[in-house]
């Protein structure tokens, strides 16, 4: 009886790395507040590696099925029980973010070291606690296949992504971490009156339950936009996007890297989740367009603000909020298509490499932008001459990094523009295509202008304030390459993405 | 209309006042005033929904401890009153407010009337593997065996956020003691009541942890109840907090989670899934897990209310 | 009108005070009330749709019940964590003021032994 056969739900072989992908980062983040200082250091970087791992393990066995993994915990099959399930979108997404941690965290090892003296220290404490704490939320994230338990995983990423704001400790991040956290508990209850209000009518928080039984009925609608506006909220899609920008540009580099490349990835991924596979049926092509909108103003307004910026990391502060809009536009595309009986490979990729081009890149670029100012003490845009002669590799990361915001071939950016415009023509939506050229010109006109103020030569007798070490710039390199190159993408054999996609009715179907 | 009906009524429209009140007053330590007052009320509510775990629940966390936690606070913030007034927005902002908030109210309404009726429900499910767990309370069995994910997450999630008070402390108080330290008066009420309550709170607290395995009751309540009397004790100056850096301290804050994960793991291999449990030990586990969440929860639900490190302990 | 649809209906109109609440209120600690007020009333209507699924033998859901003591936990948890914030805003900057360009007032030295 306790494993009714409701669902064809059943553990799958690799499932049970689905809960190590969960449970090792949380495990290591409480292993490292028992050692403190320095152990936590070691900790955090051995857990780098095994998380790598584990998630290639998974992605392994996710391709060597060609279905979704699963696991049922404490085999209790829903409703009763709880499921973990990693399809294609999943999946991707969680080798993604084990590259970007593994990234951020060798640049953070000069950062974040205990200094010497001292048996442990307050910041590079946290900072490594806290990385764990992103990424086994992330984790959860993507593999949840529960609403109530993705609400815990949304908190989990709020408790560990607001102290990274205020890590540094000064007046303006403290006021930044304190509206990000109200924005963000915001978001979360508006999500969880959703789940409440779905558990109410169709008496279970499951995914693939609740897309077998979700009608398009007015309980249906309001939970799809108070989840929907929740999750726009932490995702900070314009107009509610006013606390990112202080909140980005104010923490430390590499917490910036996790904030703007990671957290809020988090919140959009579960936005796709349920516009997808449990709402499929019930929101129309309007309240798609109505999310591309915001996003096409987040798009403009986002870059037109960032040009205006004097100073680096508010500049690719603002750039990440004109980024989030191209996350959106997938949704009224993966609509049409699906409308038209077409398949929406192309939009769910296109958004999907958009995530992780940015993902990739923004973390580069905030890291750079962090050598910029250890190296000069400050990172006025006006003022960046002798950057280009201080720190070559980084600046080659920062034009990396910036080529694939833009779109320009081979960048994951021009994959993932080239699939969302390709769908935009198919389903005969070309004003989404205008958008995104606009967005890509403004885009170059400050990435152009960051790189010909640092290629200035240095006045004479102009020395580092401080030299930084060689993998840092190694790290930041490494990433914007992984997101220059990931275009290539295009020529991986199977579309990974695909795999083991919920097969849902369609708008219109009972 | 019955008699428990206009009892629901009244205490419906009793509720919402007191919410009204808690927005609306000038002072903020009035409105923190109302809200305790306001979590005591819905633990009422919550017996007249037959959740008497939820009831305990609220009681002990949304009235008692949120209840102190900002009240320290409001006093402390008293004078930053005057200022956040001459922010206050103008008619038009507050007219938009209160016609976003009735629009959501009214759709929110209709979708609660809207509910289909029979309802939805898992009672028949969790009744029927009920007697799988071992444990009599179907909801110490949701928590800690149909979904003991979330609640082992839940543990997780209250140590992040210590971790995230923590991370407010200043670099120099890094290591040190939470909160300002409190002076003794060995004749005040609050010593007074240091003295008397824990011993009872104590044994009060234990019960409702023990009995939660078939009772209403549990770790959370049971730990808020422990929580509450070591913060009387703190605050009455009898002792002080103890310095973070200490390794007893980290050690007791991670046991739980740590011993919830291992168990957890066991289960993969003695039961065939993580967080399931071998047949016939269901019930000797679970209290396992339970105690060993005790005193994670009591440490961190006390010193969350208790906030960052402020200062190095006294030689 | 039973009890639980009556709850509901509360529920959903405490949701709606609070959200007036935390628009209106400038004070970060109003705005934590709001918050928890919103909380409550999310939480009062997953009681409400608890006790709708009550059986013979079970006064409520159970599942629901669970979620719901996980859920004020966690509330809990986010109201200390703001609360912690509020109070060292406070300590260094001398206001709690969330406007973005509020003036920075000289540092008020907090309370030390």
């Amino acid at each position: 009886m306790p494993h009714s056969l409701s669902t064809p739900d059943v553990t799958t072989p690799g499932g049970l790395l689905l809960v190590l992908a969960v449970l090792v980062p949380f495990v290591g983040m409480l292993a490292g507040m028992v050692l403190g200082g320095r152990g936590t250091r070691r900790v955090a970087l051995a857990i780098l590696v095994a998380g790598l791992a584990i998630a290639i393990a998974i992605a392994d066995a996710l391709v060597r099925s060609g279905a979704a993994v699963v696991y049922l915990l404490g085999g209790w099959a829903p409703p009763l029980g709880v499921a973990l399930r990693a399809d294609g979108l999943a999946v991707v997404m969680l080798l993604a973010v084990a590259v970007v941690i593994g990234g951020i965290g060798a640049y953070a090892r000069a950062d974040f070291g205990t200094p010497p003296g001292v048996r442990e220290a307050r910041a590079p404490l946290l900072f490594w606690l806290l990385l764990l704490a992103v990424w086994g939320s992330l984790n959860l994230v993507f593999v949840s296949g529960d609403l109530f338990t993705l609400y815990v995983a949304l908190e989990l990423l709020t408790f560990a992504g607001v102290p990274l704001v205020s890590l540094g400790g000064s007046p303006e991040t403290l006021r930044s971490a304190l509206r990000y956290l109200l924005y963000a508990l915001f978001g979360s209850v508006l999500y969880l009156l959703g789940a409440v209000l779905l558990y109410g009518a169709y008496g279970t928080l499951d995914i693939l339950l609740l897309a077998t039984r979700v009608h398009p009925e007015p309980v249906a609608w309001a939970a799809a936009a108070l989840m929907t506006v929740g999750l726009l909220a932490k995702t900070a899609l314009f107009p509610l996007h006013l606390w990112l920008p202080p909140a980005h540009a104010g923490a430390p580099a590499a917490a910036s890297a996790v904030l703007s490349g990671l957290v809020i990835k988090g919140s959009w991924f579960l936005a796709v989740r349920l516009w997808l596979d449990v709402f499929a049926g019930v929101v129309t092509v309007p309240s798609a367009q109505t999310l591309a909108a915001l996003g096409a103003a987040a798009i403009l307004v986002g870059n037109i603000v960032a040009l205006r910026q004097a100073r680096l990391k508010l500049l690719i502060a603002y750039s990440t909020v004109a980024q989030i809009g191209y996350l959106f536009l997938m949704f009224p595309l993966a609509a049409g298509l699906a409308a038209a009986q077409l398949d929406d490979a192309a939009a769910v990729n296109g958004g999907l490499l958009q995530a992780i081009s940015h993902a990739t890149a923004k973390a580069a670029m905030f890291m750079a932008a962090g050598l910029v100012y250890t190296t000069l003490g400050h990172d006025r845009i006006a003022d960046l001459r002798g950057v280009a002669r201080a720190l070559p590799m980084t600046l080659v990361a920062f034009a990396l990094g910036g080529a694939s915001l833009i779109g320009l071939p081979p960048s994951g950016g021009f994959l993932a523009k080239w699939l969302l415009v390709s769908a935009a023509i198919t389903t005969a939506q070309w004003w989404w295509a205008l958008v995104m050229l606009v967005g890509g010109l403004l885009t170059s006109a400050y990435v152009f202008i960051v790189v010909v103020r640092a290629l200035a030569p240095a006045p004479e007798g102009w020395t580092p304030k401080a030299s930084v070490p060689c993998y840092q710039q190694a790290a930041v390199l490494a990433l914007a390459l992984g997101s220059f190159l990931l275009g290539m993408a295009v020529f991986c054999p199977v579309d990974v993405a695909g795999i083991g996609r919920a097969v849902v009715p369609g708008i219109g179907s009972p | 209309m019955t008699l428990a009906l206009a009892v629901d009524i009244s205490l419906a429209l009793l509720v919402l006042a007191v919410a009204g009140w808690i927005i609306a007053v000038r002072d903020t330590f009035g409105a923190v005033i109302g809200f305790v007052a306001y979590g005591l009320l819905l633990a009422l509510v919550w017996i007249r929904l037959a959740a008497p775990d939820v009831a305990l629940t609220e009681a002990a966390i949304g009235g008692g401890l949120t209840g102190a936690l900002l009240i320290g606070a409001a006093a402390r913030l008293r004078g930053t009153e005057a200022a956040a007034r001459a922010e206050y927005p103008g008619a038009l902002t507050r007219m938009l407010a209160a016609i976003l908030a009735v629009t959501v109210t009214a759709a929110l309404a209709i979708g609660v009337l809207a509910l289909p009726d029979p309802a939805p429900t898992l009672a028949p499910a969790a009744t029927a593997s009920l007697a799988m767990t071992g444990v009599g309370n179907p909801v110490t069995a949701v928590l800690l065996a149909f979904r003991a994910m979330d609640t082992l997450l839940e543990a997780i999630v209250v140590l992040l956020a210590l971790l995230g008070v923590w991370s407010l402390a200043p670099d120099r108080a890094w290591g040190g003691c939470p909160g300002p330290r409190r002076l003794v008066d060995p004749d005040g009420v609050l010593a007074y009541l240091a003295r008397l309550l824990p011993p009872i709170g104590i044994i009060v607290g234990l019960y409702i942890f023990w009995i939660g395995a078939d009772l209403p009751g549990g770790k959370f309540q049971g730990a808020t109840i422990l929580a509450a009397m070591w913060l009387l004790v703190i605050w009455a100056g009898l002792a002080d907090t103890p310095p973070i850096s200490r390794t007893w301290l980290r050690i007791l804050l991670v046991i739980g989670p740590l011993v919830f994960i291992a168990i957890g793991f066991a289960g993969a291999i003695t039961a065939g899934a993580v967080l399931a449990y071998p047949e016939g030990y269901a019930k000797p586990l679970i209290v396992a897990i339970e105690i060993a969440l005790m005193p994670t929860l009591v440490l961190t639900l006390a010193l969350l209310v208790a906030g960052a490190p402020q200062r190095m302990p006294l030689q | 009108m039973n009890t639980p649809t009556l709850f509901g209906l509360c529920a959903v109109a405490l949701v709606g005070v609070g959200l007036y609440g935390l628009i209106v209120n400038p004070q970060p600690l109003r705005k934590i009330l709001a918050f928890n007020l919103i909380g409550s009333g999310v939480f009062l209507l997953f009681g409400a749709i608890a006790r709708r699924g009550a059986t013979v033998g079970m006064g409520g859901d159970p599942v629901p019940q669970a979620l719901l003591i996980t859920g004020i936990v966690v509330a809990f948890s986010a109201t200390a964590l703001a609360v912690a914030l509020v109070q060292r805003l406070f300590d260094e900057a001398g206001s709690v003021t969330l406007a973005p360009d509020a003036p920075a007032r000289a540092p008020v030295e907090p309370p030390d032994a």
